[in-house]
Order: structure tokens, then C-alpha cells, then sequence
């Protein structure tokens, strides 16, 4: 199981947590496990995500791996000038 | 339609178009002689990428209706190398970088070239000044400054 | 990316100054930009605008433009998809655009699209539109951040609302962020000092001094061709094919010489209406915008509202932070609020902090990003505080950054630990940079401030090609805004061994190479550097593969170095040093042309921070301000062309300037927009401003193989601050609304006196 932590505004959408244990080893499956377990997750998600895997900010690379020792945050995708 | 037939001089050549009496000099110089080089920023006179010098004086060519050339001189930022040769303005720009985008580098180029035509030895303020009717929202300025002030030395040093 | 091939020192081109490839072409007037193409038989088209802020639209009459000689099509919605749908917030992103290009049911601010005329002239075009008759039912508008947050506003769209925003907020608020660790009331109660104050911030405009331009042509075959400036012509394609319903590679997209764009040149505005008009004519249409539709038209940044709470210790620790960010996005979701929120106290380990990010619709424009998306604004607000808080304590404010900066490992106010960041080195070349320790002349002030911005890579494919005489061409897929070719073209030769000169950087069109995102992010000499690197390494691979089919020895027995193949080791064989152009002479007879590729996602654009010194003088009859010196320190992870690096930080600080103390957008109580001209709307002139110092400091990046950061954002992100900082220290007197123009700055002096 890897933790990963949301931004607090989507407490909301996750029965009030701000931190998920998810079976996954890559982004891809975080992805997944998240909206599974709570489906509400899918709108905020398909808005565009960015997963930050011990700091290193990852916008697009679904093949990206994580493990129980990972700090995983959800992030929102940025969007430059 | 009531084109109107004008006879002027661009960069030293005889050229004539026909132009609606409400095209500006720059809609002429752009569309009727493809001379693009001169820029359209904002159409009323604030940003000055539509620099050219008529009979002599610096003005904006959105300023100016086509037919009020007739029998004029104008000179745009085409006619400013000579040759294969670059205007040392021109030069200098790209050796500071006095350029990001580069869209306001020919009306810069022209007020220029104009004002160091009047003062050869212009102090950093009256550059700015100067220049104050050019807007660039790339640079800041000071690449474009540094680059005019080591040009007129320069020409100067040359004579 | 991995650190396998990473290279900090030892350069021989990179960190050089050669003359951009482009030079020649921008000073004699011979660059292409978006209104310099023409094509055959090609027409003009002009918009019909809205002159009101929300309008129902009943009935649109085109039928005497369309009568009126000349005139070969108008367009309405209806010649656009009709299958794209809303959806709420920004998964709705599509219809937005679409809704924004031409208008619906409602207009929704004052220039919004909702017609569109090509005729064989620009003249007779503009007169058609006049022509176009439009019945319209006025509605309340809004268009002030608060007030359309309140209960009684008119809404802009029912729906438009995701499920982020929490219950009992006005239908305006469409999304909702909310981030931070710790507990920020017990960080609160440690602290010797709390300050809480308000901010607003006025949108202001990119500025960028080329309107929008593209000549677009499309057949009812739907292939269609369109050139356009744009920061991101995949993004273009990607966006016009939806919007008329075409096939993304049927349609090809060339992008012109961009001048200027600063964030607002990533979306569509004009481009789907030329191709829809050339579609209806069967001819090709260019659209140039004129100067007030770009204002009124195009998008702005966020105008904000926020409220910033931070305490602080005697000796200068922060206890806990907290903010709410208020930013309205237009009549559109899709204002950076979250941005807003996630930069405020990234600069900062704290232990304690949270924010909040509204994201609210008016009557405006749609946003469109500008250069660090929302992060300025936050700067102002937080970097405002803790100046006021360094006063009250009596702390030097560059010691008090120092001792709260963030660094490797810091927990980021967002969320997740930094990587290598150059924060603190920063910190410590302002404090030791001559401009810190120079004395203040009577009635001047100083200012400082810190910034951050995330950047981005985004999809990136390179392609190189050697030709037989052994020079290179490169094409890559981001538009050049302020110098990229050189550095490509330098990161290019630092691989190949071969002089700068020898290479062409051209930006290609969609139909050369894969998906590129669109420049922005900071992302070009990151990701095209990174994809330009990795396609140079492709190409010295296969030359090494000649080399050692040549000599008969294996691949692996093959190095590459300074422009040459030569033998890896003593055991490789004796050969003499085969150079590239040795090599090329006779590619297509020893396995055919050589090209490298390069296409990927690169992950780890490496985040930035900057810290900004600034010397202000007001007068305080007039209210007028004077920037007299400002020193820019910037990490760039490394610098690969550092005369366009610095060129990034005084035009990131210029812009900031304007942003500080002039621009803004002035709406009258119609809803309208009172100031879309340079006139009126005034960016920095020349005579307005200082020189602007520069400090590059270098602190690599592990994400980019020679270490590179994006340098172009987070130069804005400092300025608004900093100069706030500045000014109210010269006029005795916190200002908290930008800009800080004349006549507010008189007004806070005024109070000042009347107490």
C-alpha cells in the first residue's frame, strides 16, 4: 500500500481524508486505485492532475513508480504562462 | 471605389499604388508594396513598431493616410542595411541582444537610426525619451539602451 | 530525468554568447510575424464584438452584411461543433474556449465575439459587421472579484460550479482549493507577533506587442492549413479541429514569428473563426485583431482579493501562515487560484500553514495565463506581511528570509518535499550585492522580495539532421519567444562538437513532428534543451556506428569527441580521429541519412526561486513613482545563453513594474471596458525605467542533464512585492492595492495626514 496525500479541498470528495492508502506501484495505478475507491475523485481528476513522488512533480508519466517509502501528493496540473 | 493613384519614394525607389483614401500609410507600405517590416501594434500611435521617418521625420505610419505620400519620401526599416552591409544599430542589437521577440526591433531601429542622425551623442536620458514612444514589453529597455549608447560611441570613434 | 549523463562544467559552448541564428531576419523587418503572410485570393475577416458586459442574445440578423457587395461568408455559433459539451469547472475546458471564440446563448462580457464577416477587403469587412444586427436582452452584471462572490450577484452560469467548491457559496465560485500541513491556529498562539491584512490587485494585460494574426484556409474536403501566432501550434490544431469539427491531422499549423506572448498566446481566440469563414468562402481568411479587441478580447490575468495572516517570533521565525486567495477568472472557470495558493508560502518551511484558493467568474474576458500564473499576486500579499512584520520586530528582511527559506527537504507549503532549490543562495548574493549595502537617498525606500514559480516539461519531440557537408538542422516544435534558437542551437554543439554556426534551429509545423505542448511553463530551454540534447546524443550514436562499421571494430569500441569519432581505448584499434563531416560525406552510401529523435514527457523542470532589491522614491505631491535601481537574483540551474537569461529577468521585472505601479483594467459601472489602448492602459516606457541589474546564480537542476531551470516566469514573481515594499517605504504609508498609481498613492498619503 502506498499513502497518498490530496490537496485539502478534496476532502470532501473522500469521506473527509486527506491521506489514501492505495495498492499501486506507478502513478498509473494510483490514478486508478483513487478514483475506484472514491469515484467522486474522477472530475477532479480528468481536470488534470500532477503527482509530486518525493518532490519530483511529475505532470503526464503514468509509468512512473512509487513504493511504500514514497511521499505521493496529488497535486493540481499546472498551467503556465 | 474611389482608389486614389499615389507616386512616392520607398528607401530611395519610385513606387505607386492605388489606395482607399482611408488606408494609413502603414496598410499601404504593408499591403499594397508587401514592405512588412513595419509593424502594426496598436493603429493609434502609442507603441511605435509602425516607425518611419517621412521627408526626414520620424513618424508612425498608422498615423499617416496612404495618400498624404504622394510625392514624399519614406524611409523603413528595409532600407536601413546597405546592401549585405548591417547598420552598426543593427549589429549591436544582435551582438546585446537589444531583442526578444522582436517585433518592435523596426520601429526601435528606425527612431533610432533618426535620433542619432540629429544627436550623434545622446545621453542615456535622451535616449530614453527618445524612445519613449517605443514600446517593448520583451527587454526592460536596458539591453536596447546599452546597445544604442556603445552604437553612437561607436559612430562617433568612426567618424 | 537520470543524472547518468549529466554534465555541469567542462562546457564549451554552453554558457557562451554567440549571436542569435535569428538576428539578422528581426533587424531588417525580414522575420515573418502572424500578420505578415498572405496567400492567393485571400480575404479579410472582422468580429462582431459585444458593447455589453451580459447580454441575452434573441436574434442575430446578418442578412444585410450578407447582402453587402464584397462580402463572401459570415459565421455565427452555429457554424461551429456542435458537439462539444459544458461540463462544470475545468473539465469543461473545450466548450469554454468554444463559448469564448464565439458566443452562445448569452454575451458575457463587453468584446465578446458573436459574429464574423470575410470580405475581399479589411475595410469592407469592418463596414459589414456594422451591419450585423443583433437583438439583444440586457442582464445585472458584475465584475469586481468580492461583490461577485456575494449573494445577491448576477450569475454568470448556472453549473459552471464543480463539486470542489463547499456548499453555500454564490453559483460564481466554480472551483475551490484548499492545502497546507500543520495546525496554524497553535502556530498562531507561539508567535510574538500576528499581522493579518487585506490585498487587491487590479488584472492587468501580457502586453505583448503583436496582436493576434493567423490566415487560415480550409476546404470542404477538411484539410486546412493555418498560420498564426501562437505560443503552441499543436495545441492550435488540437483546439480548431474540435471546435469546427475537423480531423486533428487534417489539419496542419505553421506558427509565425511570435511577437511577444507571455501566457496570453496559449489559446485560441481568432483562429477557429478564419477557418470557419474560409470553410463557408472557399477561400483563405486572415483575421488580425486590432489593439482594443486584444484588450477587451484576449486574456488578462486574474484580478484578485486576499487576506494574509503570519506570525512571527521575536527573532524572526514564522509560526504559521495562512491566506485566502481570491481570483476572478472572467466569465469562464480556470483563474489560477490554486497557483495563487500553492506559491504564496512555498519560499518558507514553516511548520504550520494553509491556504485557500477561489477560483470566480464575472464579466470579463477569460483569463489567459500570464507569465507564473497567479503567483505574483500572492507574492504581494504574503511578501507584504512579512515586511511589515521585519519592521514592527526590527529585523533586516533579508535575514529573516534566510533564516525561514526553504530548502532540499523542506516540507513545501504545498505539500510535497523540494529537491534541489538555490533559494537561499539567492538570499545570500542580494545581501551581498552592493545594492543591499548602499545608502538611501532622502525620500527613497527599499524593497525586497522573494518568488517562486513550479515550471513545467510537457510533451517534447526534437528532431536533428545532419547534412552532408556536416552541418546540422535542427526542428523543434516550441515557437522561439525571446531567443530559444540559440540556445538550442548551443546545447546542440556542446553534443555534436561542431561550432554553433553550423547549425539551423527551425521551429517546425505540426505535420513535421509529434505532439509539442505549447511554450509555456518556462518549459522551451528545459524540455526543447532536454529533447535537443537527447536527439544530438541520438545522432552521435549512430556516427559512432559508421565510425566502427568504417573501422571494422565494435560500436562499443566507438567515442565521440569534439566533433569527432574517435577509438574508445588503446585495445579499440590505432584509427585517426574521424570528423563529423567525414562521416556525413558518405552517410547515404554507408546505411543512408542520419537523424536523431528525441520524443518524450521530461519530468523534472526543477522548480525556481528569486529574490528581488528595488529603490523607490515617491513624490508626494503628485503620488508619481520612480524605480531608481533594481537588482534582479535569479536561480537558472545553469545558464545556457546568459545574455538571454538576464534579458528574461529585466523584461520579468519590467513587466512587473508596470504591473506594480500603472496597469490595470479599468471597468465603468456599464460593465465596459474604459482603458483598451496603450493610451490609457500603460506599460513601462523606456523613460520610465532604470537599468535592471542581474545575478545568475546556478544551482542545478537534477531534472535537466546540464542542470537547466526555466528562467522565464518566476522573474515576475518578486516585482510586485518587492516594489510595494519599496514604495510604501517611501511614503510612510502600507499600500495595499495594486497598482500603485498617482492617484492612490495620493489618497493613502492623504489619510495618512487626515489620520
Amino acid at each position: 500500500m502506498v499513502k497518498v496525500y490530496l490537496w485539502s479541498g478534496l476532502r470532501s470528495l473522500t469521506d473527509g481524508k486527506e491521506a489514501v492508502d492505495i495498492e499501486a506501484s506507478n502513478i498509473r495505478e494510483v490514478l486508478d486505485g483513487l478514483q475506484n475507491a472514491y469515484p467522486e475523485l474522477k472530475a477532479p481528476i480528468a481536470a488534470g492532475v500532477s503527482v509530486a513522488v518525493d518532490g519530483k512533480i511529475i505532470s503526464s508519466d503514468l509509468t512512473t513508480s512509487v513504493s511504500e517509502e514514497s511521499e505521493i501528493y496529488l497535486m493540481q496540473k499546472l498551467r503556465g504562462g | 471605389m474611389n482608389n486614389i493613384h499615389v507616386r512616392t519614394k520607398v528607401n530611395g525607389d519610385e513606387v505607386d499604388f492605388l489606395c482607399d483614401p482611408r488606408e494609413t500609410l502603414l496598410d499601404c507600405l504593408r499591403d499594397k508594396l508587401h514592405l512588412t517590416g513595419s509593424k502594426e501594434g496598436c493603429g493609434t500611435g502609442d507603441c511605435g513598431a509602425c516607425s518611419v521617418v517621412l521627408e526626414g521625420r520620424l513618424v508612425c505610419a498608422c498615423l499617416v493616410l496612404g495618400v498624404e505620400v504622394e510625392g514624399q519620401t519614406v524611409d523603413t526599416v528595409e532600407g536601413i542595411a546597405q546592401g549585405q552591409d548591417l547598420h552598426p544599430l543593427q549589429e549591436k542589437f544582435i551582438k546585446y541582444a537589444a531583442l526578444q521577440c522582436g517585433i518592435c526591433t523596426p520601429g526601435i531601429l528606425m527612431a533610432t537610426k533618426n535620433l542619432l542622425e540629429r544627436n550623434p551623442n545622446p545621453t542615456e536620458t535622451e535616449v530614453r525619451y527618445w524612445l519613449a514612444g517605443n514600446l517593448c514589453r520583451c527587454t526592460g529597455y536596458d539591453k536596447i539602451i546599452r546597445a544604442i549608447m556603445d552604437t553612437a560611441a561607436d559612430m562617433r570613434e568612426a567618424g | 530525468m537520470a543524472l547518468d549523463n549529466a554534465k555541469s562544467n567542462g562546457f564549451k559552448f554552453v554558457g557562451t554568447r554567440p549571436d542569435r541564428p535569428d538576428g539578422v531576419d528581426k533587424v531588417t523587418g525580414r522575420a515573418k510575424f502572424g500578420a505578415d503572410m498572405t496567400a492567393p485570393g485571400m480575404l479579410h475577416g472582422a468580429i462582431l464584438r459585444s458593447p455589453h458586459a451580459h447580454a441575452r442574445i434573441n436574434k442575430i440578423d446578418t442578412s444585410a452584411a450578407e447582402a453587402m457587395k464584397g462580402v463572401k461568408a459570415v459565421v455565427t455559433r452555429k457554424d461551429f461543433a456542435t458537439d462539444v459539451h459544458f461540463e462544470s469547472g475545468l473539465n469543461g475546458e473545450t466548450w469554454n474556449v468554444l463559448e469564448n471564440v464565439m458566443a452562445g446563448e448569452k454575451v458575457l462580457y463587453d468584446g465578446h465575439a458573436l459574429a464574423a464577416v470575410a470580405a475581399t477587403s479589411a475595410l469592407i469587412a469592418r463596414d459589414a459587421i456594422k451591419l450585423v444586427r443583433v437583438d439583444y436582452d440586457l442582464l445585472d452584471h458584475v465584475t469586481d472579484v468580492d461583490k461577485a462572490m456575494e449573494k445577491d450577484a448576477p450569475v454568470i452560469r448556472e453549473g459552471a460550479a464543480d463539486k470542489s467548491v463547499p456548499d453555500g457559496f454564490h453559483p460564481n465560485v466554480v472551483r475551490y482549493h484548499e492545502s497546507g500541513h500543520g495546525d496554524v491556529d497553535e502556530g498562531f498562539s507561539k508567535a510574538d507577533l500576528v499581522i493579518e491584512d487585506s490585498f487587491k490587485t487590479e488584472a492587468t494585460h501580457q502586453g505583448y506587442i503583436e496582436p493576434h494574426a493567423c490566415l487560415g484556409s480550409l476546404g470542404n474536403d477538411g484539410k486546412g492549413d493555418l498560420w498564426c501566432t501562437t505560443q503552441g501550434h499543436w495545441y492550435a490544431q488540437k483546439m480548431c479541429a474540435a471546435l469546427l469539427n475537423l480531423e486533428t491531422s487534417q489539419l496542419r499549423v505553421t506558427a509565425s514569428e511570435i511577437g511577444g506572448g507571455f501566457g496570453g498566446k496559449t489559446t485560441v481566440f481568432i483562429e477557429p473563426v478564419a477557418l470557419a469563414l474560409s470553410r463557408k468562402a472557399n477561400k483563405p481568411v486572415k483575421i488580425v485583431m486590432s489593439r482594443s479587441e486584444v484588450f477587451r478580447s484576449t486574456g488578462p490575468t486574474s484580478s484578485t482579493s486576499m487576506d494574509v495572516k503570519i506570525g512571527m517570533k521575536k527573532d524572526g521565525t514564522i509560526t504559521a501562515a495562512s491566506g485566502v486567495f481570491r481570483l476572478q477568472g472572467g466569465a469562464f472557470p480556470g483563474a489560477p487560484a490554486e497557483f495563487t495558493a500553492m506559491c504564496a508560502f512555498a519560499p518558507y518551511a514553516l511548520e504550520n500553514v494553509r491556504q485557500i484558493g477561489y477560483d470566480v467568474m464575472a464579466n470579463r474576458p477569460k483569463q489567459a495565463a500570464y507569465r507564473a500564473p497567479g503567483s505574483p499576486m500572492a507574492a504581494f500579499a504574503v511578501e507584504s506581511v512579512i515586511d511589515d512584520l521585519c519592521k514592527a520586530l526590527g529585523l533586516d528582511p533579508i535575514e529573516v528570509r534566510l533564516k525561514n527559506a526553504s530548502h532540499k527537504g523542506t516540507k513545501a507549503s504545498f505539500g510535497p518535499r523540494f529537491e534541489d532549490i538555490g533559494l537561499i543562495e539567492t538570499l545570500e548574493a542580494a545581501k551581498a550585492h552592493d545594492h543591499y549595502s548602499t545608502p538611501l537617498k532622502d525620500g527613497q525606500g527599499r524593497g525586497i522580495s522573494c518568488g517562486f514559480w513550479f515550471n513545467h516539461g510537457g510533451e517534447t519531440a526534437v528532431s536533428l539532421a545532419l547534412s552532408e557537408d556536416g552541418t546540422a538542422q535542427i526542428s523543434v516544435g516550441t515557437p522561439d519567444i525571446g531567443g530559444s534558437r540559440a540556445s538550442m542551437a548551443l546545447m546542440a554543439a556542446e553534443e555534436l562538437g561542431i561550432p554553433y554556426e553550423h547549425i539551423r534551429c527551425t521551429i517546425a509545423d505540426t505535420a513535421t513532428l509529434g505532439y509539442n505542448e505549447i511554450s509555456h511553463g518556462s518549459r522551451v530551454t528545459y524540455a526543447s534543451g532536454l529533447a535537443t540534447i537527447k536527439a544530438a546524443k541520438d545522432v552521435v550514436h549512430k556516427l559512432c556506428k559508421r565510425a566502427a562499421q568504417k573501422w571494422d571494430i565494435p560500436e562499443d569500441a566507438v567515442k565521440w569527441e569534439d566533433g569527432c569519432a574517435v577509438p574508445s581505448g588503446a585495445n579499440a584499434g590505432d584509427f585517426d580521429p574521424l570528423p563529423l563531416h567525414k562521416i556525413t560525406a558518405n552517410m547515404g552510401a554507408t546505411g543512408g541519412p542520419i537523424v536523431g529523435h528525441f520524443e518524450a514527457t521530461p519530468e523534472g523542470a526543477g522548480v525556481s526561486f528569486a529574490t528581488h532589491i528595488v529603490d523607490a522614491e515617491v513624490d508626494h505631491a503628485t503620488g508619481k513613482t520612480k524605480i531608481v535601481r533594481y537588482t534582479v537574483v535569479q536561480d537558472a540551474g545553469k545558464a545556457i545563453h546568459p545574455t538571454y537569461v538576464e534579458g528574461q529577468y529585466q523584461g520579468g521585472a519590467a513587466q512587473g513594474i508596470g504591473w506594480a505601479l500603472n496597469e490595470e483594467y479599468i471597468y465603468g459601472d456599464d460593465g465596459r471596458l474604459q482603458n483598451a489602448g496603450f493610451l490609457d492602459y500603460r506599460i513601462p516606457l523606456a523613460s520610465d525605467l532604470p537599468m535592471i541589474d542581474t545575478v545568475i546564480v546556478e544551482v542545478a537542476n537534477p531534472g535537466h542533464p546540464y542542470g537547466v531551470r526555466g528562467v522565464g516566469e518566476t522573474s515576475i514573481c518578486p516585482p510586485l512585492a518587492a516594489i510595494a515594499n519599496a514604495v510604501s517605504a517611501a511614503a510612510g504609508i502600507r499600500m495595499k492595492q495594486l497598482p500603485m498609481s498617482p492617484p492612490r498613492i495620493v489618497a493613502a498619503l492623504k489619510s495618512l495626514k487626515d489620520g
